[in-house]
């Protein structure tokens, strides 16, 4: 069974189809690339697949199970975790407290236990800094673990940005342009981040990316974007041969 | 034909009300910003014209030219020495300067003036009319309050759709930072739209202590509130919105003071104020806003 | 690595300690007699804004929800609890038990206003959040002051009119007078218990701030969108702390209720120019910071009280200096010549010029 099955996905603003007739299957622990000229609609398949837009058609399903139509939480409950395009972090909270955020449904205790400190407080707070601190370690973050999240360089706000979306456990992972803005030493990194992401989390990934270095680097799979409608999708070599793709990219 | 006469009173209050409104979704739309001292500029206005006309015997011509002239050039003021200063600061912090500002106004007028209420001498002289057998009496306040109204609204929109200035208006309003780039002088226009603001409000200001004639430092405070809350209603930055919200509320405040209870009437309006922002958050003239993920 | 919390702890006892030494303080100063009955009218007061300051911290600069509807929280409470305490006369003889019951229920009934009024408008955003909340103040206000309820044998007797639409029997009494109010709640309320409920209100808003509540509050204040995204659920959330700033406010209400012979909502007491003052005081204690919300309270409550002799300067003065402190602390000129200024005295101290600036 595919981890995520999308079907003949589309949506329209005000008449005008952003995406139309949309397919992607993604394997259990493929990481995938979804590219395209700017505009061509990839982020608003990020935003179908998430919930954040309800698809005007088609299906969307995660390991088996219908997602269609549900809610943002819904859906990061089922499942989804995702980065963002133009980094969205919780600014003003520290860099261990933004994966702690992440951490919020796994580790739950009620308010009234909170402002009370019971020991069940206690008790799942210690849980809640050891994983993640657990996951700060992966990226490299654990010695600025105290920092606030608005002070840490760009490369490394990306990294927190993915740490706080894999706090939430989930089963396939959407990254937005996660090399955007970094200098070729970081995206370096950056892959070598992502492939070990995949390794120890046993992760599926889908990432949406610009830099074809990084695409043609770690991606196996590509589905091509192009006026919200798929130009062509495979193997990452054949896709980036196909004169059809580079066309799209370069014009006539 | 009591109703009549509450309906048509209504709508002078709600004039107004659009009156002051206008000033504050001007200010907002292209400041960004809640003038909460806009309700005082009013009573500053009042107390101009009471000076010159009760006190210093002047005609109430003259006293309406000095109110406009003294608020515009305290709306300029306020907006150079208070507001300026903290463009780029958050939205907040301008709140509560402005709220200051209020304080300040109030209080000066207390300090010059003191805290009992003054009679004020309406300044319009024009007859009241008698229809329907005498019936149903508007008063010349009334008459000249909706033909004031109607005239300011037509000549700024005029205004605004056929100058430089008005343009640039529009300009600022709609993106800031490209305004900037295409050469247009932002502080000059925001220092245009609030001298714009504060002599509408000295005019409104002249037209609600006529109809409503005990002048205090408190004044324009309810007053403001009502107007701001009429802008937001229409749709806050439009000014067909700041008319259609006045007037609306004028109405509404009158008919239930007159049919309900008038201890009340403020309730129901602040009441039909969430109604409406519940079914269209923008108003009901104002644009949607949709954040991009 | 070991993370370490010491950090918020000690910060969380400064507060504590600040307020607990500001109650021994003036203890000492009352227990020697050198307290005026100025200030000693203001002991209460003090505690109540403080307490309103930190609860209405907790949607203003926990939450980041604008709100000017405070006062109209703080005037369910108070009602609540002054007609609760004037109820309960016969059964419960003791004032005591009878201001503590008041202040659950005050604060309880406070708190579901927080969430009947937050569920609509936690919908909006900014300043349309904060005209919405202005109105539902004002609301509550204008409903408070014509609502007349009695009771006799038969049972309580409700209006919207006046004392006689009661109908009650010879035996009645009318315990809310429309704009005339609430009289002859007893005057309960001391500096100690107003310290006490400042200490409680502090422990909640603190606590909960560093819970996995207050978490997931802040994140949504920070980033909506990123926090719907990792599944917090921002209904849930918002509403929670706006309800239980409701409460508190209320809590502070009940206090008020009790410090008063006679309470009536009237605009100076509840209007929505309260609501300002006290967003002042978060504001200029720091949004988001609970101990500067309490200095803040404190200090712009008893200084124009203090100033009587100034007389009619004394607001006057007080708006100045309002406008001056945002101008200095807020814009941007005064942020950048401020840290010109701090690095050239940074400079001069270690005496050598730093590498980048």
């Amino acid at each position: 069974m595919a981890m995520l099955e999308a079907k003949n996905l589309g949506i329209s603003f005000g008449g005008l189809k952003a995406v139309d007739n949309f397919n992607l299957t993604i394997e259990k622990g493929e990481l995938y690339g979804l590219i395209g000229p700017n505009g061509a609609g990839k982020t608003t398949v990020f935003n179908l697949l998430t919930g954040v837009y309800k698809p005007d058609l088609g299906t969307i399903h995660l390991d088996g199970r219908n997602i269609t139509g549900k809610k943002i939480i819904e859906i990061n409950q089922a499942g989804i975790a995702r980065t963002f395009q133009n980094i969205r972090l919780f600014k003003e909270l520290s860099v261990l407290d933004n994966v702690k955020a992440g951490l919020h449904n796994h580790h739950p205790y009620s308010t009234l236990e909170g402002i009370f400190r019971l020991p069940k407080y206690y008790k799942v707070e210690r849980e809640m800094n050891d994983r993640a601190m657990e996951l700060l370690k992966v990226f490299d973050l654990d010695g600025e673990y105290d920092y606030k999240a608005s002070n840490l360089p760009y490369g490394k706000q990306r990294k927190l940005e993915i740490a706080r979306a894999l706090a939430t456990d989930p089963k396939l992972l959407l990254l937005d342009e996660p090399a955007a803005g970094m200098n070729p030493n970081e995206t370096a990194e950056l892959m070598e981040t992502i492939g070990f992401v995949r390794k120890e989390f046993d992760m599926t990934i889908l990432l949406i990316e610009h830099d074809m270095k990084l695409v043609s680097g770690i991606c196996e799979k590509l589905t091509v974007l192009n006026f919200g409608q798929v130009l062509t999708w495979g193997e990452t070599s054949e896709v980036l041969n196909d004169k059809r793709v580079i066309t799209a990219y370069l014009g006539e | 034909m009591s109703f009549l006469s509450y309906l048509i009173s209504g709508i002078s209050l709600g004039s107004i009300y659009a009156i002051i409104a206008l000033g504050y979704t001007m200010v907002y739309g292209i400041a960004r910003m809640l003038n909460f001292a806009h309700g005082d500029i009013i009573m500053v206005g009042g107390f101009a014209i009471f000076t010159m006309v009760s006190t210093l015997g002047m005609a109430p011509l003259v006293g309406i030219v000095t109110a406009v002239a003294v608020c515009t050039l305290l709306g300029v003021t306020i907006e150079f020495v208070a507001y300026r200063p903290l463009r780029g600061a958050s939205s907040l912090a301008v709140l509560i300067t402005a709220i200051g500002v209020s304080y300040l106004l109030q209080n000066l007028a207390l300090l010059i003036f003191g805290s009992n209420a003054r009679q004020f001498t309406s300044v319009v002289m024009v007859p009241g009319l008698a229809l329907a057998g005498g019936r149903l009496t508007i008063s010349g306040e009334t008459i000249v309050t909706i033909i004031v109204c109607v005239v300011i609204m037509v000549s700024l929109t005029a205004f605004i759709n056929k100058t430089r200035i008005g343009q640039a208006m529009l300009a600022v309003s709609e993106d800031r930072g490209a305004a900037t780039l295409m050469g247009i002088n932002v502080n000059k226009t925001i220092a245009i739209t609030f001298a714009i603001g504060s002599a509408l409000a000295a005019i409104a200001g002249a037209l609600l202590c006529s109809t409503y004639p005990s002048l205090t430092p408190y004044t324009g405070s309810m007053p403001g509130i009502k107007a701001f809350v009429a802008a937001v209603f229409g749709g806050i930055g439009s000014i067909p919105g700041a008319l259609l919200g006045g007037i609306i509320l004028g109405v509404v405040e009158n008919l239930s003071k007159a049919y309900i209870s008038s201890q009340l009437s403020d309730a129901i309006v602040f009441s039909l104020l969430i109604v409406i922002l519940l079914v269209r958050p923008t108003g009901i003239l104002g644009k949607k806003i949709n954040e991009k993920v | 690595m070991k993370v370490k919390k010491n950090k918020i702890l000690i910060q969380n006892g400064i507060t504590y300690a600040m307020v607990i030494l500001f109650w021994a303080v003036i203890q000492l100063l009352l227990a020697g007699g050198h307290v005026s009955s100025l200030l000693k009218g203001l002991l209460v007061p003090l505690c109540i804004y403080a307490i309103l300051a930190v609860s209405l911290n907790l949607t203003v600069g926990i939450l980041g929800e604008l709100s000017l509807g405070h006062a109209g929280f703080m005037c369910v409470g108070a009602f609540t609890g002054a007609f609760v305490t004037r109820c309960m006369e016969a059964s419960l003889p003791s004032v005591g038990a009878r201001f503590f019951l008041a202040l659950l229920v005050g604060s309880a009934v406070a708190g579901v206003f927080g969430i009947l009024i937050g569920i609509p408008v936690l919908r909006l955003k900014g300043d349309y959040l904060a005209i919405v909340t202005l109105a539902f103040g004002e609301i509550i206000k204008n409903l408070i002051n014509v609502m007349f309820i009695g009771r006799d044998s038969r049972g309580f007797h409700f209006s919207i009119k006046d004392t006689l639409s009661l109908g009650l029997e010879a035996d009645g009494e009318v315990i809310v007078k429309g704009a005339q109010g609430i009289t002859g709640t007893p005057r309960a309320a001391t500096f100690t218990i107003g310290i006490l409920l400042l200490l409680l209100t502090l422990v909640i808003v603190l606590n909960l701030i560093n819970s996995r509540t207050g978490r997931a509050i802040m994140s949504i204040r920070d980033n909506r969108i990123a926090a719907e995204s990792i599944g917090i659920n921002i209904t849930k959330y918002k509403l929670m702390a706006f309800s239980i700033s409701a409460a508190l406010a209320g809590m502070a209400g009940v206090l008020y209720a009790h410090s008063l012979a006679t309470l009536a909502a009237t605009s100076a007491n509840f209007g929505y120019n309260k609501s300002i003052m006290i967003l002042v005081f978060v504001v200029l204690g720091g949004l988001g910071n609970i101990r500067g919300s309490v200095i803040a309270a404190i200090v712009l409550t008893a200084l124009p009280e203090l100033l009587r002799g100034l007389n009619d300067y004394r607001m006057l003065i007080y708006a100045i200096v309002l406008i001056a402190m945002m101008l200095f602390n807020s814009s941007p000129k005064a942020i950048e010549l401020r840290s010109v200024v701090m690095d050239k005295i940074r400079r001069g101290q270690s005496g050598s010029a730093p590498k980048e600036v």
